[in-house]
């Protein structure tokens, strides 16, 4: 077949396959040539699984010589970042503490795909606990944006949004507790889908905040992240926050198009406090819709400025408890002391990076006795707030947009001495972390300096069939075909 | 002056479900260390808890025995500190909103009953278990720390009682009351010595007959129900003392020392620990169906109070209705042999005389032994037909525990059936009467005291096997 396979959108090489143009064999070698082009500038995966990679491709392909329908991901290519546990292989969290830790267990997602017959090439690079909006924070070094190897890819799930962007991965999942898919999508150009909280499980995910941790695919396409969507969503008796019943249908309304859809255009984050690049693409985009047919109107979210705040107590408070199961004694790194209190905080205040123990050390003290009203209990009034805002919005729209990032990739360094600045990367998509419905980041266009623009589109929970028309209506008018320069060869 | 101790009990009760509180692992004692573990109750990362339907249930049962009031919503909590046998560092437990809350469990006292009320009743997860090596086993000088999780994880009811307690006898007796309860609804096999219930208590101390409170502290680690009594006490007696000495209490928390026979300071309220307790996110709150609650309120089973005044209704005497009402499987058993015919008073008499006796010896318990209703029903008809002594009934008793059979097998096996055919005895009593005719004589006289010697005269003739009373009125027939 002509062309590289690496380059093939999913739903291509999955036909690909069928018709025998393809084996899964020859689609993994040509990803693992992409990766090994590309890692040594990128830095996207932290393990390469070779041998379970080969073995699935080969299943693949004998499920395939046989006759039979292995599935729409049978022996596709896909990336799993590294916060999602793998049975016997390297779970790192981007952690030093965690360093050489194997699972002994496959997360419920990763045992999903596995089923799906997928190949899963590797695990991927992140903020160390995702807790990070640029991968800077890995304990094993930053992921670069194939774009322009001097900016960051985004995070927390930079490696996989890197990887998908530039051809080492067809596919990959991340997750997203403030927009730890859709930003690193929107500034590696691609689609990152956060589902609504609870159709997808999270056992197996270590865990960063419970109650706003969702896991969710990165794709080329729409209609890939709807794919993989499909695949990883469902009850889990295993996670008592799931979903228990049946979760939205996608694909009949997908092609459905923009006409008569009603998009509300946030106020609060569609206007100053984004660059001009971004807001140009996102005012294009708007257009194109309303002149295909569909309803754009702005909507005002008043607790939206304070969704931030709210964010930054509720998720280190989460984390400052998940995160106390770090201590040495049953797993990870261990560091030696007189006694056992000794041993544990000389490996925690070894294992942890800064900003780890930056929230911790937050979490911790919004618990504290006498401070857990003032700022817990006011952070989970807020939430309700937002909740509430995004209810009666929905009564009126069918879907909210607004830029996914205020701005595009920024460079590496330029704010890792600013926690502030860094926090103000996801201004834009956490507020539906604390609501909990789903939304997705699609790029539509680019700026000056050839970097992607995300654009982002909100539904309410359990919204995923009109969030993914609206969005697939958004790819079809943006027509983003662009791609990045480490993913053609010429450039390498 | 005279000072009188107030007292609130809380206990730990491990709940007797076949899987542990947050995941699937067999809930049960004595396994291999690190045998029952899983990635959950292990704290490994990505693991979930998933509450276990079966412990809440049980839980909501004690709450409605017990005149609680059950949440409709409640919710799990987690609880933060650090330590080495608490796998994620983080305990799951409640926190404001328990399962149930408000209730109360009346115990005898010294003059009546008082009625302890009890604050709430809630569910948690238990800890693994710690062994440290070297030194004395002591923490601090401990060279190394063994860590079984196999307790990791195994469904913990908390049931808080309000200072409702007077003295380190009533509080020992709320602790027995609140077993035999736990045992009288199956949710627990309560067993002291594998730790399966475990106390701690407040206790101030203040002048008798006052109102307020004292300065209360706090006792943690009395294993049994002997202990709970002797750390009280000693308690007690200290603030007493203190007091008495124109001391002050401190507010703290002291461990009872088993061997030494007293409390010792332990963590001191400057170090107290901040639990930063908030609702555990990986969690959605309990909700209990009304539906729900009505069934098991259905299923409540008869409570040790209900049982004892029945049995005393029955013609028990107050002993011997606790006895009978407590001991594990005693009241089936009493149950099942009135339904067979068996005398209620006559049973439990048996039951707490001579059946405990012979376990005793035989060294099992009544669940083990092959005593039925139906056997103790038979007994008390071959005793009421003349055909077994007393003495002879607490034999086959004997036999019967021993396996031998039902007691109509063990009195013929060991030969312990009275005569009760009339022509045999007419027979035994002529022959005796014609070979003593002085003797006769003096009786026909008036010399009633001949009467004895005839009898024994007779049961040597019937080897003993003669019911005397019948013997007796025989005799007295046969002479007059």
């Amino acid at each position: 077949m002509s062309g590289d396979p690496a380059d093939l959108t999913i739903a291509e090489a999955a036909a690909a396959l069928r018709s025998g143009a393809l084996s899964a064999a020859d689609l993994l070698a040509a990803v693992r040539r992409r990766a090994g082009a590309t890692e040594a500038q990128l830095h996207a995966y932290l393990t390469l699984d070779v041998e379970g990679a080969e073995r699935a491709a080969e299943a693949a392909d004998a499920a395939l010589s046989r006759g039979e329908d292995p599935g729409p991901l049978a022996g596709i290519p896909l990336a799993i970042k590294d916060n999602m546990c793998t049975r016997g292989i390297e779970t790192t969290s981007g952690s030093r503490l965690l360093a050489g830790y194997r699972p002994p267990y496959d997360a419920t997602v990763v045992g999903r795909l596995r089923a799906a017959g997928a190949v899963i090439v590797g695990k991927t690079n992140l903020d160390e606990f995702a807790m990070g909006s640029s991968t800077e924070n890995s304990a094993y070094g930053p992921t670069r944006n194939p774009w322009d190897p001097d900016r960051v890819p985004g995070g927390s799930s930079g490696g996989s949004a890197a990887a998908v962007a530039v051809g080492s991965a067809l596919g990959a999942l991340g997750s997203d507790t403030g927009g730890s898919i859709r930003q690193p999508a929107a500034l590696c150009g691609i689609v990152g889908l956060k589902p609504t909280y609870g159709l997808v499980s999270r056992y197996g995910l270590v865990a960063f905040a419970s109650s706003l941790d969702q896991i969710g695919p990165f794709a080329r396409t729409v209609e890939d992240a709807a794919t993989l969507f499909e695949a990883i969503c469902g009850h889990d008796p295993s996670d008592a926050t799931s979903y228990r019943g049946v979760p939205p249908v996608v694909r009949p309304t997908l092609e459905a198009g923009p006409e008569g859809l009603r998009v509300g255009v946030i106020a609060e984050l569609a206007g100053e406090g984004n660059e001009p690049a971004v807001l140009a693409a996102f005012g294009r985009t708007l257009e194109a819709l309303e002149v295909a047919g569909a309803e754009v109107r702005e909507v005002s979210l008043p607790s939206i400025p304070y969704a931030l705040d709210a964010y930054y107590l509720i998720a280190p408070a989460e984390c400052s408890a998940n995160l106390a199961r770090f201590d040495g004694v049953r797993y990870g790194r261990r560091l030696p002391g007189d006694t056992v209190e000794q041993m544990m905080a000389a490996t925690r205040r070894d294992g942890f990076g800064p900003e780890v123990t930056r929230r911790i050390l937050l979490g911790t003290y919004a618990l504290s006795a006498g401070y857990y009203e003032a700022f817990y209990g006011r952070a989970q009034q807020v939430r309700t707030l937002v909740i509430e805002d995004f209810a009666r919005a929905y009564g009126r729209v069918d879907v909210l947009v607004c830029p996914t990032s205020p701005t595009t990739a920024f460079a590496i360094g330029e704010r890792t001495e600013d926690p502030l600045a860094m926090y103000l990367a996801d201004v834009c998509t956490i507020p539906s972390n604390l609501v909990g419905g789903p939304g997705i980041s699609l790029p539509v266009g680019r700026d000056g300096a050839g970097l992607p623009i995300g654009f982002q589109v909100l539904a309410p929970p359990l919204g995923e069939a009109v969030l993914l028309r609206a969005a697939r209506a958004v790819e079809v008018l943006a027509g983003f075909a662009a791609r990045p320069a480490l993913a053609t060869s010429e450039a390498r | 002056m005279g000072y009188e101790a107030v007292i609130g009990v809380e206990t730990h009760v491990e709940l007797a479900t076949r899987s542990k509180m947050f995941c699937g692992c067999p809930n049960g004692f004595g396994a291999e260390p690190n045998s029952s573990i899983c990635p959950v109750c292990l704290g490994l990362p990505g693991a979930l808890p998933v509450p276990n339907a079966r412990a809440i249930e049980a839980t909501v049962s004690l709450g409605l025995a017990l005149g609680a009031e059950v949440a409709p919503h409640s919710v799990f909590h987690r609880k933060n500190y650090f330590y080495a046998d608490l796998p994620k560092n983080y305990q799951i437990s409640q926190f404001d909103l328990p399962l149930c809350r408000g209730g109360h469990l009346d115990v005898e006292a010294e003059g009546g009953t008082r009625r302890v009320g009890l604050t709430r009743i809630h569910l948690e997860e238990d800890t693994g278990k710690s062994t440290h090596l070297g030194a004395s086993g002591r923490i601090r000088a401990a060279e190394a720390v063994l860590l079984d999780f196999n307790r990791s994880g195994v469904p913990l009811m908390e049931v808080v009682s309000e200072p409702d307690l007077r003295s380190p006898e009533e509080a020992r007796a709320f602790a027995a009351e609140l077993r035999a309860v736990i045992l009288a609804l199956g949710i627990s096999e309560a067993r002291l010595e594998e730790g399966q219930m475990r106390f701690d208590a407040n206790v101030s101390v203040r002048p008798e007959g006052g109102s307020g409170l004292g300065t209360k502290v706090e006792i943690k680690n009395m294993n049994s129900l002997r202990s709970l009594q002797r750390a009280l006490a000693f308690e007690a007696e200290r603030q007493t003392g203190l007091l008495s000495a124109g001391g002050e209490v401190e507010q703290e928390t002291r461990h009872w020392d088993e061997a030494a026979g007293c409390t010792r300071a332990g963590r001191s309220k400057e170090e107290s620990s901040d639990y930063r307790y908030f609702p555990e996110p990986d969690l959605v709150p309990v909700a209990l169906e009304a539906a729900l609650l009505d069934r098991l309120r259905e299923a409540l089973p008869e409570l040790p109070a209900q049982r004892r005044a029945r049995y005393a209704a029955l013609g028990l005497d107050a002993g011997a209705a606790r006895l009978v009402a407590e001991g594990d499987g005693y009241g089936p058993l009493l149950d099942a042999a009135v339904a067979a015919g068996a005398d209620p008073r006559q049973g439990a008499n048996w039951l707490t005389g001579e059946v405990t006796a012979h376990l005793r010896r035989l060294g099992i318990t009544l669940a083990d032994a092959p005593l039925t209703g139906a056997h103790l029903g038979e007994l008390h008809g071959l005793v009421a037909a003349g055909r077994l002594s007393a003495t002879a009934a607490k034999e086959v008793l004997a036999g019967v525990l021993e396996g031998e059979g039902t007691p109509a097998e063990v009195a013929a096996r060991r030969d312990l059936i009275q005569i009760s055919d009339e022509t045999v005895l007419e027979a035994a009593v002529a022959e005796v009467l014609a070979a003593h005719p002085a003797e006769v004589e003096r009786l026909r006289a008036g010399e009633q005291r001949l009467i004895g010697f005839l009898v024994g005269k007779v049961m040597q003739v019937t080897g003993g096997k003669a019911d005397p009373r019948r013997v007796s009125e025989a005799v007295r027939r046969a002479a007059g």
